[in-house]
């Protein structure tokens, strides 16, 4: 780790090398001017991500009711009409981890709430991504918790619910950065 | 041995090389040059030579001969629901530079087709200058060329538990090598102003899965390149035209094709690629996370699974070795399953995170053997036999499967996975 550490550092003075302009003659000092300014607004568009303590999540919610219906119509013909999995993964249950038959699925394995919102909100469903509205997604999740037992019928999933889901897998994740 | 026989016995290995070819790419192609020459020794003035050749042949952008139609790409056989990639056929490449028609693919919602005077990028979050480039702005500042592998970390992982497929391009085509140019991402960011507490950074692409990665700003303001071309022309659709990130030496998925915004930010964002995918399973159910180095590796493509050696005498083995942590040092190859090892031939240039050519003579007594290749890397790691790579990560595990691959030749020639 130290000498990782070491390394790192060694090419940080590298990269500092160049920008003062001490290795090729055309690297630039400091900004060259190319490219456009753009405020956060203009992003807003394509500024989707979700952060693992909820930063980022719109307004809007859902109930488990409503995602159950959404489901029915958009997920179910690949992933199975309780989540059971089909031409695409299974999204419930899963059991234990540590034995080489293991199942991963957002039950069993996904450790934050958030990225099931955020990954829905992207990539689903698979034949028109990016379709549903914020309302929309936050039912899907909230029935997808529910399907896993995380969360009751009765709860409304939306910015300020959904962070504070604790998924079973929560503490499962090690961190390496190598 | 004479000159002659050694060069017929070489012609001899290489047809069996084209074999394995037809029986990958699912076509039979029954070679039609005439073989009349050969028969009685005597060679006769080919008719070829004595007329002249066909015009263009090619269209305007030229194709592979003819002859070589079964050099292709491997798809899963049968197709599944979600076709999501495609393998390099290794065993029919020479030197290091894989062809752009033939680097292996892996998508997560197919490949989107953008127009490059349609497509920005964005960098925000945190920075003093929120930006939007084209790729007019792109290409206009300084460049660099690099030859650098990418790999999947899903590669060879099916070997993890059990033998289950054939052939080099099966087991281990998640692998290719080609120069690529762009910009240096230190070289864009700094437009933007980074800010001191910027220590991660999300990439996300433009595709159907707005696919994305949280990546450490050390390795953004390292070696990583905005990539608009690959060995020479612009990047292949499948590649992400007409812009994507590049990471030497990390995990291929990391390097977000058709890349549309990079976010500054503190912490990673844990999306569904580096949590429920792309993580390392261990014995006691934890998944090691943030994996992103592809470890030092090699593999014999020359012979390799389900060729055939049709006589004893010589042959040379023949393959890649590559590591996402620097250069390759050394390969050894063993022609006994591994009781002894002797120094393969490294070609040069060795450079860092390239696949690197090595090379070993070997005459074949006609006896079985088991070949294996070795790869040690300039930061001293060993590539790990499968035992060993079980041991340390569990059978859980599915990627980053760096073992030894053994090839086991048969005393009638046959080649197989020795796994």
């Amino acid at each position: 780790m130290v000498a990782k550490r070491y390394f790192i550092f060694v090419n940080c003075v590298a990269v500092i090398g160049v920008l003062v302009g001490c290795v090729s003659g055309y690297q630039a000092h400091g900004p060259v001017g190319l490219g456009k300014p753009i405020s956060e607004d203009q992003v807003r568009a394509w500024n989707i991500d979700i952060g693992p303590t909820g930063a980022g999540l719109p307004t809007g919610s859902g109930t488990v009711a409503a995602g159950e219906k959404l489901y029915q119509q958009q997920c179910a013909s690949c992933h199975g009409d309780k989540g059971q999995g089909g031409p695409a993964n299974r999204l419930v249950g899963g059991g234990a981890l540590n034995t080489d038959k293991q199942v991963k699925t957002v039950g069993s394995f996904w450790p934050y709430p958030t990225t099931i919102f955020d990954y829905i909100r992207r990539a689903m469903p698979h034949q028109a991504p990016q379709s549903l509205t914020n309302d929309q997604v936050y039912a899907a999740t909230a029935y997808i918790l529910y399907l896993n037992k995380i969360i009751s019928a009765d709860q409304v999933i939306d910015a300020k619910t959904l962070p504070l889901v604790k998924m079973p897998n929560r503490d499962g994740f090690i961190p390496v950065e190598k | 041995m004479s000159k002659k026989d050694v060069f017929s016995k070489r012609r001899d290995f290489l047809k069996s090389s084209v074999a394995v070819g037809v029986s990958v790419g699912g076509a039979v192609s029954a070679h039609s040059s005439p073989l009349k020459n050969q028969d009685n020794g005597f060679l006769e003035v080919d008719p070829w030579t004595k007329t002249q050749g066909s015009g263009f042949v090619n269209p305007p952008y030229g194709l592979p001969s003819k002859y070589e139609k079964n050099v292709v790409r491997l798809l899963p056989s049968p197709a599944p629901t979600f076709l999501t990639g495609s393998r390099t056929p290794l065993q029919s490449l020479h030197g290091i530079i894989t062809p752009n028609g033939l680097v292996f693919e892996r998508h997560h919602a197919g490949v989107p087709d953008i127009n490059p005077d349609l497509h920005k990028l964005v960098i925000h979050g945190l920075v003093d200058r929120p930006m939007v480039f084209t790729m007019d702005d792109i290409v206009r500042f300084p460049s660099e060329s690099r030859i650098y592998f990418l790999e999947c970390s899903g590669n060879s992982a099916a070997e993890l538990k059990k033998a289950s497929n054939q052939t080099v391009q099966q087991i281990h085509g998640l692998v290719s090598c080609c120069e690529w140019t762009g910009v240096r991402l230190s070289t864009i960011l700094q437009e933007c102003g980074v800010q001191s507490n910027a220590k991660w950074a999300l990439a996300e692409g433009a595709d159907g899965a707005a696919m994305t990665r949280s990546i450490p700003m050390s390795k953004l303001m390292d070696d990583a390149l905005l990539v608009y071309a690959q060995n020479g022309e612009m990047l292949r659709a499948e590649q992400g035209y007409p812009l994507r990130l590049f990471l030497p030496g990390y995990e291929g998925n990391m390097s977000i094709k058709w890349l549309r915004r990079i976010k500054l930010g503190a912490e990673p964002w844990q999306t569904r690629e580096e949590t429920s995918a792309y993580t390392d399973l261990r014995a006691d159910g934890k998944a090691s996370q943030f994996t992103f180095s592809m470890e030092v590796k090699s593999v014999i493509t020359q012979p390799s699974g389900m060729m055939k050696l049709k006589s004893k005498g010589f042959y040379e083995i023949s393959g890649f070795a590559w590591s996402g942590n620097g250069k390759i040092r050394r390969v050894e190859v063993s022609t006994n399953g591994g009781k002894s090892w002797n120094d393969a031939v490294l070609q040069e240039p060795v450079m860092d995170k390239s696949l690197v050519r090595f090379r070993f003579p070997w005459v074949w007594d006609g006896a079985p053997a088991t070949l294996m290749s070795r790869a040690v890397d300039s930061s001293g790691e060993v590539q790990p036999t499968m035992d060993a790579v079980i041991k340390a990560k569990s059978a859980n595990t599915f990627y980053h499967n760096n073992a030894i691959q053994p090839w086991r030749v048969a005393a009638n020639g046959e080649v197989t996975n020795g796994r």
